[in-house]
């Protein structure tokens, strides 16, 4: 139980160890990635399950008590962003094991999942801003690798891009952490909770400033408008496996961590969020636009990624809300939505990804007829598309809903208009691909009848289908029978809500309390020379 | 002191993002070299500068001496310089091979992941 939390970091991190050190046994290499994911996936459902029933279990490593040791701590939401990356690194994992070339695999392609994966936990579990800082890099540096990994042109400029940009955002952040030390003497999250609170009473404008720093390098991660230009430009690229867990997991952790700092660490920064609202807004309106243009499945794909993180922040920014009830709604939409998109986007890369392998190409144009040469392959798609859409009954349906309803609760309307206008234009993005790869009769230069050179494209084998189906599978249950993720978002909002708990969880002394003297080299230190902070 | 650094640290900045905005893969990376180094000297300076002793403990001493320098912030400079350092190399050799696949330093030629 107390070791639950580390298990997400650990088992990743030594299954690439071992992939490592058998490199040259691809078998044995494919083998240690299929258990490391799996033990992912094991370890985020326990996590969950644990989460869910005592709240937060926390952890000091190595035993050093907080707000000194590093604290890994999972509370409900946590735990599900960990559950997410278990799913999706299982499913990408068995897709790779067709996917990913040879020359992938020897250039490290299965370790390179696994420390993203670690990453990509470490950060979800972390209690330490430095610390997420740190899992940041982790997660930044594979990604970096795993999308230059093909060496093409493409992948190079792709990743130019995305490594400048993204590291703009990682030392603005590193910025903040600096100074939010300087401010409070303690970057443990928890411990934050209570010290900003006096720095706030003392120093208004440092935290707003602080408040806006953060909010401006989580979004760069996250890729909110105008901050998006590194997504459209590398999502791309890669191949479909490295697409779907970016799509699935990398915007993911931006917004994470947007909704952490700005529920615990940040608890009364409403000008920040208000202003993170809007931008929300603007972003499903700008990135479904960005996808209306584009005629290639991946891109496509990439544009409407920000369209829907705008939907996700839109109830993150919903905590500017003096309604306690319209913060819970939009927080509990975030969570609904982010398990949501974390699905079904990255079902849809690797339904594009299956196209690639059938037909060599994701450009539209010269795709046509998939629908009548794979009819399996047509309603898989059919399904995630129209859950992206969000039409009834799917997972998209309950995420857009509930996202609607807090934006009506709060009374939001601008940003309702966009998230409504964004929709439509989603669903029309939809049918155009539907329309060019699936319904469309093929191009004469590649129908076989007409022209008996085209081989029709290469078959798909079904151990590569599978995962996809499983996860369109998983996807279309969550939208038959929502209620369990539904209520399992309205509790985890309501834990973010009241960070008492997590505070008292982590063990940090609340601040305003006198603690016993000796308690640590630090705060003793400080205490002679400032005021006695606790 | 604190003055001088902090405004160094702006400085490091300043000349750090108007190196990533010329047309110049090289500059870009010594633009992020410029900001990395921003990053860790604002980390550093924020959090105080003071003339103080080592943090050390005395024998049968439960803590450190009386005002004390605090550890904390050299130790995450530290951190942040090692991970600064590897993500640098790892942009100079990208933008290396980058510059050899788009045949130049400029990157307006870097166009075709672009619409």
């Amino acid at each position: 139980m107390t070791l639950l939390p580390v298990l997400p970091i650990l088992i990743p991190l030594l299954a690439a160890a071992a992939c490592l050190l058998g490199r040259r046994s691809f078998a044995w290499q494919r083998g240690v990635a299929v258990a490391g994911a799996v033990g992912l996936l094991g370890s985020g459902l326990a996590l969950v399950v644990a989460a869910d029933r005592v709240g937060v279990i926390a952890v000091q490593v190595g035993g050093w008590s907080a707000p000194f040791g590093i604290t890994l701590a999972a509370d409900r939401f946590g735990a599900v962003m960990v559950l997410l990356a278990g799913v999706m690194g299982l499913v990408v994992c068995l897709f790779s094991l067709f996917e990913a070339t040879r020359r992938d695999i020897h250039r490290g392609f299965f370790p390179l999942l696994l420390v993203l994966l670690a990453g990509v936990s470490g950060a979800f579990l972390t209690g330490d801003l430095f610390n997420l800082y740190v899992w940041f890099e982790v997660l930044l540096i594979s990604s970096f690798v795993l999308l230059s990994l093909g060496g093409g042109r493409a992948n190079l400029e792709g990743a130019v891009k995305y490594v400048a940009l993204n590291l703009v955002g990682s030392m603005l952040f590193l910025t903040g952490v600096g100074v939010l030390y300087g401010a409070t003497k303690t970057l443990n999250m928890a411990d934050l909770h209570g010290a900003l609170q006096e720095v706030q009473a003392e120093n208004p404008t440092l935290v707003l400033a602080l408040a806006a720093t953060f909010a401006v390098a989580f979004s760069l991660k996250a890729a909110l408008f105008p901050l998006f230009f590194w997504l459209p430009a590398s999502y791309h690229v890669p191949s479909a496996g490295t697409c779907a867990v970016f799509a699935a997991l990398l915007t993911k952790v931006g917004v994470y961590a947007l909704v952490r700092t700005f529920t615990l660490v940040f608890p009364g920064a409403e000008d920040v969020l208000f202003v993170v609202l809007i931008v929300a807004g603007v972003t499903m309106v700008s990135g479904v636009l960005g996808a209306v243009t584009q005629f290639e499945m991946k891109r496509i794909l990439a544009w409407h990624s920000i369209s829907q993180v705008g939907y996700i922040v839109a109830g993150v920014g919903l905590l500017s809300a003096s309604d306690p009830e319209v913060r819970a709604l939009g927080l509990a939409a975030a969570v609904v939505f982010l398990v949501h998109h974390g699905t079904i986007k990255p079902a849809l890369f690797l339904v594009a990804g299956l196209v690639q392998r059938r037909r060599g190409t994701t450009q539209l144009k010269p795709l046509g007829g998939l629908a009548s040469a794979t009819p399996w392959l047509a309603a898989l798609f059919l399904l995630a598309a129209l859950s992206l859409a969000g039409l009834p009954p799917s997972s998209g349906f309950w995420a857009k809903l509930a996202v609607l309803r807090a934006l009506v609760e709060g009374a939001e309307w601008w940003v309702l208009a966009a998230a409504l206008a964004a929709g439509l234009l989603t669903l029309m993005s939809m049918m155009k691909i539907w329309n060019e790869a699936f319904w469309k009769p093929p191009p004469p230069e590649v129908n076989p009848q007409v022209n008996p050179e085209v081989s029709g494209g290469r078959a798909v084998p079904w151990g590569m289908a599978a995962p996809v189906v499983a996860l369109v599978v998983l996807v279309t249950a969550i939208g038959l029978w929502p209620q369990p993720l539904l209520g399992y978002a309205d509790r985890a909002a309501r834990q973010l809500l009241d960070p008492a708990a997590y505070v008292e969880a982590v063990g940090v002394t609340p601040r305003g309390v006198a603690t016993l003297p000796g308690h640590s080299a630090v705060s003793d230190s400080l205490s002679e020379t400032e005021e006695p902070r606790r | 002191m604190f003055i001088v650094l902090a405004i160094t640290a702006g400085v490091l900045f300043t000349c750090g993002l108007y190196l990533m905005m010329r047309r110049s893969l090289l500059k870009l990376v010594l633009g992020l070299l410029l900001l990395s180094h921003a990053a860790n000297l604002a980390v550093f300076v924020s959090a105080g500068l003071t003339r103080s002793p080592a943090p050390l403990t005395d024998v049968g001493e439960l803590s450190p001496p009386t005002g004390a320098a605090d550890p904390l912030p050299q130790a995450l400079v530290l951190t942040a310089i090692v991970i600064g350092f590897a993500v640098v190399s790892f942009a100079a050799v990208l933008v290396r091979r980058t510059a050899a696949a788009i045949d130049g330093d400029d990157p307006d030629r870097m166009r075709s992941t672009d619409t």
